[in-house]
């Protein structure tokens, strides 16, 4: 059975353990219950005390359609709150294959002593010096690992913003094309790293055991039954691979709900402009690529690489949040100035969602030009350097909020929103409003029945049903995350009557350990209740599940909707 | 005065050349609109009239803008 591998980050030594009582665990429920059980809840962040746990989910290293995602927990520096980010790339699958279930860095150095890179080859772990990679952008720093580790290593690394502690810091991820371009993009996690002076974790090639299904037919059977789930959905199967992720962009614009020049209308002018359909016919025209899967086994192939003029890679994961941020919510018109921020984004390791909303927020603050792409490159070029502007900028929107002296700011428990309002869709509202995380969409994403039509219909623009809609789609939230699963497998099962039993099968075949439908579900149960045990003891109350005041008193256009749920309606959203 | 027709992603191809102004009879809805245009209705998951959720057999009315989506998903 897979083994936890604990490395202490000050003595460096570490120990692989049998997983004990946190055996039949994975992914996102293994994680917050280390985070749960380990951490003390007040405790800072940045402190020795605090945790940073990488684990595969339950179906980690099988060859299930779109398994391979990872989870990272740890208590965000960003929020102060528990914190699950989930990452595609190869590294959720790989764990596994070194017959390891999840890898725990716990204390930290002293302030005197230098970062290193964690080489982990069979039983072994390494403290390697990494001066060469230190203050590297994450594209060039991961190409000397390739060349030092050989171009079949994985690495999770941090950039510039991690090493310097930035609250918006990500941790990325080695692709399938050899590139640092998947992220544990939200609520800082890449700080913790940088705290603990882990520089990347890289996973040896070399070092690949067999796995398969314990009941090897049974899982065989399952495994065709979920890719006709997967390759029979509309939206996972053309919608998805056809334009990527930003096709959302003229849907929630058409619904009303895009929100745009820091959350003040729901319509953007230049929403054409900066369309999955738009970006789709760019990539075409300069022979970039319009699908691609953030990790081996992905059949729904949602990720592309956009080209600049010159046909020359610019970046990849290019997804709805991030041009949302910078082109509605900041107004930039540029679809090339957004790819570039993207890819700035990915180099300096900086979540696209809390800098786009922080550069909306520095322009509101008139610190450059609403709009004004080639300054808001300059800005996030500062971001992981001694200039303090890089520095309030990196440390995202409440922090600049303050540093600028601007009121409105979209957050909840000082994570910025994504890309719906929640006055138009009010079911993701919710989720913002109750997850365990901060302001998160992917927590339960409600705008599949408010917009999309997926999984039934409840109006986003009134309260009725939301609260119920979101609570469910929380605790299904938890389980795919603990799964391994990617979460947009959600819009298959959400329409296919057997799509539940399907995810249970799997777990069952592959495991060897009975698990219903039943079981699923109280995984994701006991994931959120692991969460909120942990922020009710880091001092979170229901007043923290507020959305912020100018939600109920400013009106949306053109629906011209407020927010108008309470903080106790809202406490029925939770489990 | 007629409605605004705009067709999304796959949808865009069979969006009509009079799209900007185009005719609405008394009674048309959603449905007979999208047969008189020629868009297979099965291709149409997700509907807007003047940016409220729609469905096949929703009122059009003169001066409405209708937005038109293939199923769509992301995020």
């Amino acid at each position: 059975m897979p083994r936890i591998l604990r490395i202490n980050t000050r003595t460096k030594e570490y120990t692989f353990e049998e997983p004990g009582q946190y055996a039949k665990l994975g992914g996102r429920a293994l994680t917050s219950r280390v985070i749960n059980k380990e951490v003390p809840a007040n405790c800072h962040p940045l402190s020795a005390e605090n945790k940073l746990v990488f684990a595969s989910g339950l179906l980690g290293g099988s060859t299930a359609a779109n398994s391979g995602r990872l989870s990272v927990g740890t208590k965000s520096p960003l929020t102060g709150t528990i914190k699950e980010s989930n990452s595609g790339g190869l590294f959720a699958h790989k764990l596994p294959k070194m017959d390891i279930l999840a890898i725990i860095l716990e204390d930290k150095p002293a302030p005197e002593d230098e970062f290193s890179t964690l080489f982990i080859s069979g039983d072994k772990v390494e403290f390697r010096n990494c001066a060469d990679i230190m203050g590297m952008d994450n594209y060039p720093a991961h190409d000397k690992l390739m060349q030092t580790y050989g171009d079949k290593m994985i690495a999770g690394m941090i950039g510039p913003a991690g090493e310097t502690l930035r609250t918006t810091a990500t941790i990325q991820f080695t692709d399938p094309y050899k590139r640092p371009a998947r992220s544990a993009g939200r609520g800082g996690v890449g700080a913790v790293m940088g705290s603990k002076k882990i520089k990347a974790i890289i996973l040896d090639a070399d070092t690949n055991e067999k796995v398969a299904a314990v009941d090897a037919d049974a899982f065989k059977d399952s495994r065709s039954r979920w890719v006709d789930i997967l390759r029979n959905h509309p939206v996972t199967s053309q919608g998805l691979p056809g334009f990527g992720t930003a096709i959302l962009v003229n849907i929630i614009n058409e619904a009303g709900a895009l929100p745009t020049k820091n959350f003040r209308y729901g319509q953007c002018d230049h929403a054409a402009d900066i369309s999955g359909e738009k970006i789709a016919e760019t990539i075409q025209a300069r022979q970039g690529k319009t699908t691609e899967g953030c990790h081996v086994g992905c059949v729904i192939q949602c990720s592309q690489q956009y080209n600049n003029a010159a046909g020359e890679y610019v970046t990849s994961g290019f997804e709805y949040e991030t041009v949302w941020a910078f082109g509605a919510n900041a107004l930039i018109q540029d679809i090339d100035d957004i790819a570039h921020l993207d890819r700035l984004c990915d180099e300096k390791g900086i979540d696209t969602i809390e800098i786009g909303n922080a550069i909306a927020v520095a322009m509101d603050g008139g610190v450059i030009p609403w709009g004004d792409g080639k300054a808001a490159i300059e800005l996030v070029k500062k971001i992981g350097t001694a200039d303090p502007m890089g520095m309030i900028i990196g440390n995202g929107v409440g922090f600049c909020g303050r540093a600028f002296g601007v009121e409105r700011l979209p957050l909840v428990k000082n994570q910025s929103m994504p890309a719906y309002d929640p006055r138009a869709v009010k079911g993701v509202g919710v989720t913002y409003a109750t997850t365990p995380m901060g302001a998160d969409h992917t927590a339960g994403y409600g705008v599949c029945q408010n917009v999309l039509g997926v999984g039934g219909n409840v109006d986003g623009l009134k309260k009725e049903g939301n609260i119920e809609l979101s609570k469910n789609l929380q605790v299904a939230t938890a389980a795919i995350d603990s799964m391994g699963l990617c979460l947009f497998v959600a819009f298959a099962v959400l329409d296919a009557a057997d799509g539940v039993q399907i995810m249970a099968d799997l777990v069952q075949s592959w495991t060897g350990q009975a698990f219903s439908t039943d079981d699923l579900v109280n995984l994701g149960v006991n994931c959120l209740k692991d969460e909120l045990d942990f922020n009710a003891r880091a001092g979170f109350t229901a007043a923290d599940d507020r959305l912020p005041r100018f939600f109920d008193t400013d009106p949306l256009p053109p629906h011209n909707v407020t927010w108008g749920i309470t903080a106790e309606e809202l406490q029925g959203a939770k489990v | 005065m007629g409605i605004e027709i705009k067709c999304f992603a796959t949808l865009a191809g069979l969006e009509p050349e009079n799209a900007a102004d185009y005719p609405v009879s008394e009674g048309e809805t959603v449905n007979s609109l999208l047969a008189k245009i020629g868009i297979p209705a099965e291709e149409v998951a997700i509907i807007f009239i003047n940016s409220v959720r729609s469905f096949a057999d929703s009122p059009v009315r003169d001066g409405d803008r209708v937005g038109l989506f293939p199923a769509v998903g992301g995020g």
